[in-house]
């Protein structure tokens, strides 16, 4: 019952083992990808949206703040993440709305395959806004985010992101009010990745021993591989009723 | 006539939970008299503090109870998405609904009594941390059950996005408690640095165990009512759908 559902005895009987699985992963990530760049729908209103922002923290806290290390990371994260909102409504939003859904799920490939597809694109997208957004915080409020342990600790708290924001874009995207929801279910399960992405920075940018930084990366780690399974383990079941 | 059977054999099922209500209103009474009136005073504390830590036996109870909210909640999710019943479903969303009510007034009790003790209402301790995203979590998922037609679907998506608040809420406290923590630890071992500790005497004790119990009671009998009016609601709706064909 599952094989036929997942497409799984369809494909994976004629070429099955984990460099085919990754084939038909970069696959969908490859098409979604290749949509975006035709379209320019996604990346190009995050990146405008994150630069956006930080203007705005920029005239809200100019002045006010006495040192601007006390505030980049808490405005680093908050972009992040609302940055992500952003660009998760259209991961599925998009599929819907072109009525291209049917299609993808059709596909000969297994569920999880177009789960991590999805992931890997929505990554990329928010690697490429970030690395627009260390630059920008930078010139605005002269601090230097490119160091070796801010960079691995953003780039985890940016994978646990992809992992549980595409589950859960896949989870509004058949509700009525699925744009006004997605961030309001997404934010409190992304609490721990803030709290530990908001401490790392703070911890290295006040230079503190790395010791602490370390142990933040370590919780963004125990995030990243928890909600992985757990995706792994329930994303099949979203697409159960018609 | 049908019908009117069916109302009739539904009353007579309702005694027990008419008992179960009595019990509610009396064990809460006996709190409300052991926590404000029978506990004795803390030794160490004083003036302003000395009245608001009987505020502690209201927090403690709302607490107990939004924790079986949240235990409520996850069972009731795991148990849908195992069995595929929807009964299971209900009793997650009543755990919510009425775990959400608890879980505010533990913000609420530990606001009034943070002032005086902390000389602040909010701070971002652990478990005031872990408790407020708690409750934003249930409101979430309140606000995604609303956006279904089906009953089934809801059921499905809602378990799913409980089972991950789940996993997600003690990483929050753990997360949360690698920053200093002022918090009073009263029931299990001591805060070294918390403020506004108190140790417990024995009649405090007592006090406690009766609002843990009172307060458990009241949230079963809540959860009870809830359920019973989830099944009664999906009844109508069953029997809406048989006349419209």
């Amino acid at each position: 019952m599952m094989d036929e559902l997942t497409g799984r005895g369809a494909v994976s009987e004629k070429k099955s083992g984990f460099a085919a699985y990754l084939r038909r992963v970069w696959a969908v990530a490859a098409k979604d990808v290749r949509t975006e760049l035709r379209a320019r729908e996604i990346v190009v209103t995050m990146a405008a949206f994150a630069v956006l922002a930080a203007v705005v923290f920029g005239l809200a806290f100019d002045l006010r703040v006495p040192r601007a290390e006390l505030v980049v990371p808490g405005i680093l994260w908050v972009i992040v993440l609302f940055t992500g909102v952003l660009g998760l409504q259209r991961s599925f939003g998009s599929e819907t709305d072109r009525g291209t859904l049917t299609g993808l799920l059709l596909a000969p490939v297994e569920r999880s395959a177009i789960y991590f597809g999805k992931v890997a694109a929505n990554l990329l997208y928010f690697l490429i806004v970030e690395a627009l957004l260390a630059p920008t915080l930078l010139i605005l409020f002269d601090v230097n985010l490119a160091q070796p342990i801010i960079l691995l600790g953003l780039l985890m708290g940016t994978l646990g992101y992809a992992i549980v924001g595409t589950l859960f874009a896949a989870l509004t995207v058949r509700s009525r009010a699925r744009e006004a929801l997605l961030p309001v279910l997404l934010l409190p399960v992304l609490a721990p990745l803030f709290i530990a992405g908001v401490s790392l920075t703070a911890v290295v940018l006040d230079a503190r021993p790395a010791g602490e930084a370390w142990r933040w990366v370590g919780i963004l780690a125990l995030y990243d591989a928890l909600f992985l399974a757990i995706a792994l383990l329930l994303f099949d079941l979203i697409w159960e009723q018609g | 006539m049908s019908t009117l059977s069916k109302a009739a054999r539904s009353d007579t099922r309702q005694w027990p939970l008419l008992l179960l209500d009595i019990l509610a209103v009396l064990t809460m009474a006996l709190a409300m008299w052991a926590g404000l009136i029978y506990a004795g005073d803390a030794i160490n504390l004083a003036g302003e503090e000395q009245v608001a830590q009987r505020i502690f036996y209201f927090h403690i109870g709302s607490n107990i109870a939004a924790l079986l909210g949240f235990l409520g909640s996850v069972v009731g999710s795991a148990g849908y998405l195992l069995t595929r019943r929807l009964v299971w479903d209900s009793w997650a969303a009543a755990s919510v609904e009425i775990g959400t009510i608890f879980g505010f007034f533990v913000l609420l009790s530990g606001s009034i009594w943070a002032k005086p003790a902390w000389n602040t209402y909010w701070t971002w301790d652990p478990r005031l941390t872990t408790a407020a995203i708690t409750v934003l979590i249930y409101i979430a998922y309140m606000l995604f059950r609303n956006g279904f037609e089906s009953r089934a679907t809801r059921a499905l998506f809602s378990s799913i996005y409980a089972l991950f608040a789940f996993l997600s809420v003690p990483l929050t406290f753990y997360s949360a408690r690698l920053f200093r923590s002022i918090h009073p630890v009263i029931v299990a071992g001591s805060n070294q640095e918390s403020q506004g500790d108190f140790a417990l005497g024995a009649t405090m004790g007592q006090a406690l165990t009766i609002s843990t119990v009172g307060f458990a009671v009241l949230f079963l009998a809540l959860l009870f009512h809830r359920v019973r009016q989830l099944s009664l609601e999906a009844q109508i709706e069953q029997l809406q759908m048989e006349r419209d064909e």
